[in-house]
């Protein structure tokens, strides 16, 4: 059954106020059109999720969709400090919930498994595990070293945005994979957003690449250039400048409030902000190609 | 022969890559442990592997990544595998000889607080938190870390252990069962920082022309001093050639001290 929709029905849709959101994607393939969506719709008390929270949720935050984060490396990638995020930390005007990325991971891992919680070795950094109750250590039942548990996480929604999907949902990915499959099982609902819509025959052709499956998802939206200022591998590359920019606009609450005004709440939809990037910038960011070989899966 | 100019970022980067041995499978971070990675790989440790933690072994980035997760580390690659994978089977099974930490204080036993500063709750600080420092640092063979040698980044405990080194001494990483070596060189502006036998930092060598009296005075703990503190290894014309016109050609990371 299609499962095509826009993104605004999608988010209008799947996103409750309170939700714990899990926008998917490491550095690559960050969702960004859904996060200014959500932006856009207003929605408040968010439980917003993410490995690195990056600038979406640094937007998302100052926008006043969020009452809490949990993470496990807030910086400006590359960059330095992610400070609207952090200075609501400092401040106190935002709760935080904290892990390393493995811990974090971890989470996912046991929430995308059904399981209600996973273990890891110990690593020496106790104070994490001092200052955040949901780390705790259990005896290795097998007699080895104390192992510490981590519970699942399980987002009420998650968003990932691939490379191409069918209208199904089923949806390839490649590059850099972070936790997408992870965060896709373990969600109770998955947005989708693609760089295309491709015909299930090109998703049958390359089963491998299959990294999630249309019977997890609730939605698919057919949104190019949905990374911007992430990137999609072999589509566009990163938009450093922007992620240097943001560096001196979240500086400063008018610059902020600005931006979420000029590039957010005044444009409809994705397709209207990749217009506003204008052509120089969409030069900057095109790609030369660079293909794999291709694969034999034989004919039986 | 004149005398070579270089940054004291430059100085540390060099100083760095010549930890690292030929074939070493590397766990790298962005920025000045990505130059040093890369120049150990065009000296002398051409079989160097590195591996980012966004998931890519063996990458050999054709630009200078300016993220941990820059698509040029994709392309060519040997593999890209799930973050889940790369942290469970890579580091936690022990595949990684070498780790790469950063962090904004280090001390007297190679902890590292890359958290907070002030009260957890009450943070004065507010730090980008562990991200993959806390694995690598238990479970990479040997930890190595750059920084500017200053009293503030070495305090005699750190007031927040995101990621352990020899915690509180002698035999604490045996007790948790930590399979790495744990911090085995701390590489500073002034010189080179190694453990001794209770896992406490000494200064075991020092960059031309700097003293044991500058280290001390930097250093947030009675620092001790090796029996012969070596000199290092002057920086070559080399090196820095490879450093300044290949690797980091706008000087993005090259230039001042952190």
């Amino acid at each position: 059954m299609s499962k095509l929709t826009t993104l605004k029905k999608a988010v209008s849709e799947f996103v409750t106020d309170g939700d714990i959101v899990y926008a998917a994607g490491f550095t690559h393939l960050i969702p960004f059109a859904a996060g200014h969506e959500i932006i856009r719709q207003g929605k408040k008390n968010l439980i917003l999720a993410r490995a690195t929270p990056d600038l979406i949720y640094d937007q998302m935050v100052a926008a006043g969709c969020a009452k809490k984060v949990i993470f496990s490396y807030m910086g400006n990638p590359g960059v330095g400090s992610l400070r609207i995020v952090r200075s609501a930390i400092e401040r106190g005007e935002l709760e935080w919930e904290e892990y390393s990325h493995f811990g974090m991971i971890t989470r996912l891992q046991a929430g995308a498994s059904g399981l209600p919680f996973l273990p890891m070795n110990q690593t020496g950094g106790e104070d994490l595990e001092k200052v955040n109750p949901n780390i705790k250590r259990i005896p290795d039942p097998y007699g080895g070293k104390d192992v510490i548990v981590v519970p699942a996480l399980n987002p009420d929604v998650a968003i990932v945005h691939v490379q191409r999907a069918d209208k199904n949902g089923n949806a390839h990915l490649w590059g850099i994979i972070g936790e997408q499959k992870e965060a896709a099982f373990a969600a109770k609902k998955v947005i989708l957003t693609a760089e295309e819509i491709v015909d299930e025959s090109v998703i049958r052709s390359d089963p491998n690449r299959t990294m999630i499956p249309g019977i997890v998802v609730s939605a698919v939206c057919h949104v190019p250039f949905a990374s911007h200022p992430s990137y999609s591998q072999g589509y566009y590359d990163r938009d450093n400048e922007f992620y240097l920019a943001w560096d001196k606009i979240s500086e400063s609450k008018e610059l902020t409030q600005q931006y979420l005004d000029e590039w957010v709440y005044s444009v409809k939809d994705r397709n209207a902000y990749w217009k506003k990037l204008g052509e120089k910038t969409h030069k900057r960011l095109k790609v030369k190609a660079q293909y794999s070989e291709k694969i034999n899966y034989g004919k039986y | 022969m004149p005398e070579l100019k270089y940054s004291s970022a430059e100085l540390m980067i060099i100083n760095a890559s010549r930890l690292l041995r030929d074939g070493d499978v590397v766990f790298v971070g962005v920025g000045q442990p990505n130059l040093a990675c890369n120049l150990a790989k065009r000296t002398h440790a051409p079989n160097l592997v590195m591996i980012y933690e966004a998931g890519v072994i063996g990458a050999e980035p054709a630009r200078l990544p300016l993220s941990i997760g820059d698509p040029t580390l994709v392309s060519g690659a040997l593999s890209v595998v799930s973050m889940y994978d790369i942290f469970a089977n890579y580091l936690q099974r022990g595949n990684v000889d070498v780790g790469f930490m950063g962090g904004a204080q280090i001390d007297k036993y190679g902890n590292i607080n890359a958290t907070v500063i002030g009260g957890y709750d009450t943070p004065k600080v507010r730090l980008p938190g562990s991200g993959g420092s806390q694995e690598i640092a238990a479970w990479a063979n040997r930890c190595y870390i750059m920084t500017p040698h200053q009293k503030r980044r070495f305090p005699e405990k750190v007031e927040f252990m995101t990621s352990a080194g020899f915690i509180e001494g002698k035999g604490a990483r045996e007790a948790r069962g930590l399979r790495g070596g744990g911090m085995l060189a701390v590489v500073t502006d002034i010189g080179v920082l190694e453990p001794d036998d209770s896992g406490e930092m000494m200064l075991t060598a020092l960059h031309t022309g700097r003293t044991a009296e500058e280290a001390k005075a930097n250093t947030g703990w009675n620092l001790k001093i090796a029996e012969h503190v070596k000199t290092t290894e002057q920086v070559t014309k080399k090196e820095l050639k490879i450093l300044r016109e290949e690797l980091d050609p706008t000087g993005i990371y090259l230039k001042g001290a952190a």
